[in-house]
């Protein structure tokens, strides 16, 4: 069966070039052929599971693509836990998504279109995980971004949505060029692309700790722009302009963990570099706690997730840093399935109040029952409360931090706290307390069945998927998918103690803010006015990047352009031409005057001198006898004096 | 193989001026029809070439070779490898779509196809050519009908662009023709032939290689364009007529490229690796600087056409490594950004057709007026920012990974110019397509089945070059191995 598997990617494709090409004006076919696409793929990929389940070996299938000397550029898949988790983890996400568009994008002019990029998305990213060497990894990860960029822009009327698509672009993009750079150095050393290939070399030693070090650091640039990751995380919070069911499927389950998934494909090499690793942890941490500190603050329901997310993904770019294969990949799963119902829950809200600030909702419970229910469910699971699918991969990360390095357990700690916080903020706030716009209350409703079924299935993944992971299973998660061994930490009872404590004052202390009143949400923010300030605009940082970077570029473009290419260097050809022709009626006058002059000149000398000569020539006798004479005088003078 | 294919590519083009000057002026359409007809014979006999074109050897195959003046030693030679193949193919398909994309004209038909078919003619001899003699000869054909189309034809500032670019080519052209002079007194017996310079070129000195590199150079560098020689290309692309721009983006500029790889770096291979390094520099400025003062532009034809000198960057940068990788990198490069740039060049004109405006800031909102012409635009702006699965990436790829064991700092810099590339038509997209329909285009019509059958190709290719590069790079590798090796040793 495995080798079949490159059919996984192939059948979005094949949705994507049928709607394109066929369907594009039969917007309900459109999307029951991208389903349609989607659920075959997740069958494959199921079979590929069980397969993998059974018999868990590294299977690779490739092919040559391109002879360079030196240098064989493949198209092959790798196929080993890893890889079967992220497919399920994809095609699950990806197909209920779909499921739910065909409620939420109902009536949109260029629905099939919207299918169509949901298609190429998929496709991408099936490929993303299957690729077997680094070029292939590449160039998914780039169609990656290209899909992600035409659906945060997808309703491109608004210049806000395309500007944010303009911009995830670039910044991933800016990332990707220290990746592309990362593959370069490291694979030009090693002389291969294939993962398995260059990891083998690594570890014989074929490259030196320094240039290890170097190009896993750069790699992990792509890694940092894709994942949203400090100081590249400016991009995604804007990406929250696109249709809501993207941006779970996009920004929250899958395209953005695929940095998470890099750093873990390429366990091996990190695994050998010990700076290498410290960098990836610092930044994941970094990030985590930065992020988190944004979301307590923010008022759009979708801006507060996204910043969930960003936190979310230093958590598990934090664990893989710290060594934690296992912790890290399970964490990205069951992340996968909680941060994808809270963004579609958030949609579902969006979709019935036609609004993101959270000011404008409250007392939602009583309307949207399902979509209240299962978000505070996907909430619980995210604050780590035992015993649903987050707490038993936020454990397992935290597990781990104190085992290796204490400091980033309490990074951990203080971030789960926080997380607890602002989601039950947001609980509280949209779907407690009084209305607090009646008009928008009064016309909110609960949405369709195609809708909330996929709010239910993920509901129950976000509170069961994590169970596979429960560590005092003999066969589970960890067996399953690890790097080298399995390292089995000894459960800390403690520490989990410690850990649902502080996930519980979280939500207490939103509680008691937001639903009880009993400290005053204005007292707080006017007594830590300026820390209030500083959060609630992200620390500043797109005024930074656009004052030292976008502005000064610009600048930089404007006066090339305008003060050295015309300014100097055509300057410099004009001025040529301009001196040649100056030259040219130079010599002309040259010529006229003196050339010719000289010429005409020596002809008039010619005739004066002829003329004046001819006077002397008379005819008469007497006159030459008169100048022999005074000759004569005139030499017999010369001679005697 | 008997059958002198490659005079026929060249003069069947030349028959057509013959057919075109015969037709009377009012015989608009006979004479549209004659131009796409005696331009279409060497598009098919370049699916000859490329079918029959056996790539396990690096000898040049399709050879004719006659005496042509015996007292010079100057004979007819003519012959392909696997690095003039493509170019001829590329120059067939161009020159065939711009015909196609010129039935618009209006203006002296007859005269401009006849002017149209000459260019072929001189373009097909320098990718063919391999007398010197005549190879100088092609060179110089294709000035004059250059001259003429954008003189006349051209925008507002027309004839400031053509005596401009006549002028510099013509400059660069002289120095040619000086090293063609060095070589031909240096060699012994003198000849111009050559494939026996390049065989004859381990005996040249090292001064003397250092010395006419850089007369070859000149002419080459300013057809490329390298930097600082660059300001003539912005102009006469953006006065030209749309066809025009086509040819001279697709296929002028990579004749520069091409003389640098059939001439400079097999005859003169001592000079070759001394200013390996320099070369490398004035890519990266050439890549950079390029995409930088792309950012800055505001009239989109301008904007294609300084992406050209962006473009062009990654050739000579696959050059200045020497190694396989690099220099086959560069050949893609060649051939992608004929496909990518001629369809942008084609696409810049449908839209100037019908708004008589270029201006970046003029637009917004064009893809829900007009979706197929946005669709393709924004397909031809993703390959030439080299978006993987298209042509360009696989070439951007090869020339750095081909130079990064090189130059590693200079190519870890050029790597920026791929963002910059990235930012620089991201805006224009958004600008022009993406935002609010600017209702002032609510009478803008769609990209018609004729302009849209001069991109079809090219998107084919583009895509198809980017799926499954292979058959390209085996076509090529075995000349450009020796090309390499010459170099190298």
């Amino acid at each position: 069966m495995l080798p079949y598997s490159w059919l996984i990617p192939c059948f979005p494709l094949l949705s994507f070039a049928l709607i394109i090409f066929f369907t594009i004006k039969k917007p309900r076919l459109s999307s029951l052929v991208s389903i349609g696409a989607v659920a075959l793929s997740f069958l494959f990929s199921f079979i590929v599971l069980v397969t993998v389940l059974g018999n868990p070996v590294t299977s690779e299938f490739k092919i040559n693509w391109l002879d360079l000397p030196g240098f064989k550029v493949e198209a092959g898949m790798l196929i080993d836990p890893l890889t079967a988790v992220m497919l399920m983890v994809v095609t699950i996400v990806s197909m209920l998504v779909q499921i739910y568009s065909v409620g939420y994008m109902a009536g949109d002019s260029r629905f099939s279109r919207y299918f169509s990029f949901l298609s190429l998305f998929t496709f991408s990213m099936l490929g993303l995980v299957l690729s077997n060497n680094f070029f292939e990894i590449f160039i998914f990860w780039e169609l990656v971004g290209l899909t992600s960029y035409l659906l945060i822009g997808f309703w491109f009327e608004k210049k806000t949505a395309s500007d944010a698509g303009k911009k995830a672009f670039i910044t991933t993009r800016t990332g990707d060029l220290a990746f592309l750079v990362g593959i370069f150095l490291l694979t030009t050393t090693v002389g291969t692309l294939n993962f398995q290939e260059a990891f083998h070399q690594v570890e014989s030693g074929a490259i030196s700790s320094t240039l290890l070090t170097l190009s896993a650091i750069l790699i992990f640039g792509g890694a940092v722009g894709k994942s949203a990751q400090f100081p590249l995380h400016v991009w995604l919070p804007d990406a929250m302009e696109g249709p809501t069911p993207v941006s779970a499927l996009i920004h929250a389950a899958t395209m953005v963990a695929a940095g998470v998934y890099l750093v873990a494909r390429l366990m091996s090499i990190y695994a050998l570099s010990v700076p290498a690793s410290l960098v990836v942890a610092i930044i994941g941490a970094f990030t985590a706690f930065l992020a988190a500190s944004i979301a307590l603050v923010q008022n759009d329901i979708k801006r507060v997730l996204a910043y969930s997310t960003i936190s979310q993904l230093g958590y598990m770019i934090m664990a893989l840093g710290l060594g934690g294969y296992t912790a890290g990949t399970f964490h990205l799963m069951t992340h996968a399935s909680f941060k994808a119902l809270l963004f579609l829950g958030a949609g579902s809200v969006i979709h019935s109040m036609h609004t993101n600030d959270i000011w404008e909702m409250g007392g939602l419970y009583l309307k949207m029952r399902t979509t209240a229910i299962t978000f505070i469910l996907g909430s619980l699971s995210l604050a780590g409360i035992f015993p649903l699918s987050g707490f038993w991969s936020k454990d397992e990360i935290l597990l781990l931090a104190l085992n290796k390095s204490p400091i980033f357990a309490l990074v951990g700690l203080a971030v789960a706290f926080m997380t607890a916080f602002y989601m039950f903020r947001l609980c509280f706030i949209a779907f407690y307390g009084k209305a607090r716009d009646q008009h928008k209350f009064e016309h909110a409703h609960e949405s369709p069945k195609v809708m909330t079924v996929p709010l239910v299935i993920l509901a129950f993944l976000s509170v069961f998927a994590g169970w596979v992971g429960i560590p005092w299973l003999s066969k589970g998660y960890s067996t399953f998918v690890y790097h080298h061994e399995v390292h089995h930490l000894e459960p800390n009872f403690i520490l989990m103690l410690v850990a649902t404590f502080v996930a519980l004052s979280g939500i207490y202390l939103a509680y008691v803010i937001y639903y009880k009143g009993t400290i005053s949400a204005e007292r707080l923010k006017n007594r830590f006015s300026s820390i209030h300030k500083l959060l609630y605009n992200k620390y500043y940082f797109d005024e930074l990047y656009n004052a030292i970077i976008i502005r000064p570029l610009f600048k930089l473009a404007d006066f090339l352009f305008k003060k050295f290419d015309l300014g100097v260097i055509d300057w410099l050809v004009n001025a040529a031409g301009n001196f040649t022709v100056f030259l040219s009626w130079f010599w002309e006058l040259f010529d006229t005057y003196v050339v010719d002059g000289a010429v005409n000149g020596l002809g008039y000398v010619v005739r004066g001198t002829g003329a004046g000569i001819r006077k002397v020539q008379t005819g008469q006798l007497q006159n030459y006898a008169f100048v022999i004479f005074f000759g004569i005088v005139l030499i017999i003078l010369l001679k005697i004096f | 193989m008997s059958f002198p294919i490659l005079s026929y590519m060249i003069f069947i083009p030349f028959l057509g001026i013959i057919a075109v000057l015969v037709l009377r002026k009012e015989q608009v359409q006979a004479i549209r029809w004659a131009s796409a007809l005696f331009s279409f014979i060497p598009l098919v006999l370049s699916f000859f070439l490329l079918a029959h074109y056996d790539s396990s050897t690096s000898t040049m195959q399709f050879v004719e070779k006659h005496t042509w003046i015996p007292s010079l030693g100057v004979t007819y030679f003519l012959g392909a490898d696997g690095l003039s193949v493509p170019m001829l193919f590329l120059t067939a398909l161009l020159s065939f779509l711009s015909v196609i994309a010129s039935f618009n004209i209006k203006f002296r038909v007859k005269e401009y196809f006849a002017f149209f078919l000459l260019l072929e003619v001189g373009m097909m001899g320098v990718f063919a050519a391999l007398d010197f003699f005549l190879f100088y000869i092609f060179w110089e054909v294709m000035l004059v009908p250059m001259y003429f189309l954008i003189g006349i034809w051209g925008g507002p500032r027309k004839e400031y662009a053509a005596i401009k670019f006549f002028l510099y080519t013509l400059f660069g052209s002289v120095f040619m023709l000086i090293g063609i002079l060095a070589l031909y007194f240096t060699s012994q017996p003198h000849t111009l032939n050559m494939m026996e310079l390049i065989s004859q070129a381990p005996l040249l000195g090292r001064g003397f290689q250092l010395i006419v590199f850089v007369a070859f150079f000149l002419a080459f560098a300013i057809k490329v364009p390298i930097f600082p020689f660059h300001t003539w290309l912005p102009d006469a692309h953006v006065e030209a007529p749309t066809a025009v721009s086509v040819i001279l983006a697709g296929i002028l500029l990579k004749m520069g490229i091409y003389g640098l790889l059939r001439v400079s770096l097999p005859m003169f291979p001592k000079a070759a690796l001394y200013y390996a390094l320099p070369l490398a520099l004035l890519a990266l400025i050439n890549i950079v600087y390029g995409a930088l003062v792309c950012m800055a532009q505001k009239d989109l034809k301008k904007m294609v056409a300084y992406s050209s000198v962006s473009h062009m960057g990654y050739c000579i940068l696959g050059i200045s490594a020497l190694t396989v990788t690099g220099v086959s990198g560069c050949v893609f490069q060649m051939f992608s950004h004929g496909l990518i740039t001629g369809a942008l060049f084609l696409l810049v004109g449908v839209l100037y057709d019908r708004a008589h405006t270029r201006d970046i800031d003029a637009f917004g909102g064009l893809w829900i007026k007009i979706p197929v012409y946005s669709g393709v635009m924004i397909l031809f702006c993703m390959g030439s920012l080299g978006l993987p699965g298209l042509s360009g990436f696989i070439s951007e790829f090869m020339v750095f990974i081909g130079s990064f064991p090189v130059f590693k700092v200079i190519v870890a810099l050029a790597v920026l110019g791929v963002v910059i590339t990235a930012a620089y038509f991201l805006r224009m997209i958004q600008k022009m397509f993406l935002g609010t329909f600017n209702t002032k285009w609510e009478a803008l019509t769609e990209i018609s089945g004729r302009e849209l059958f001069t991109v079809i190709p090219l998107a084919i290719l583009m895509i198809g070059v980017g799926v499954y590069p292979s058959p390209l790079a085996d076509m090529i590798r075995a000349t450009l191995e020796n090309i390499v090796h010459l170099v190298t040793g």
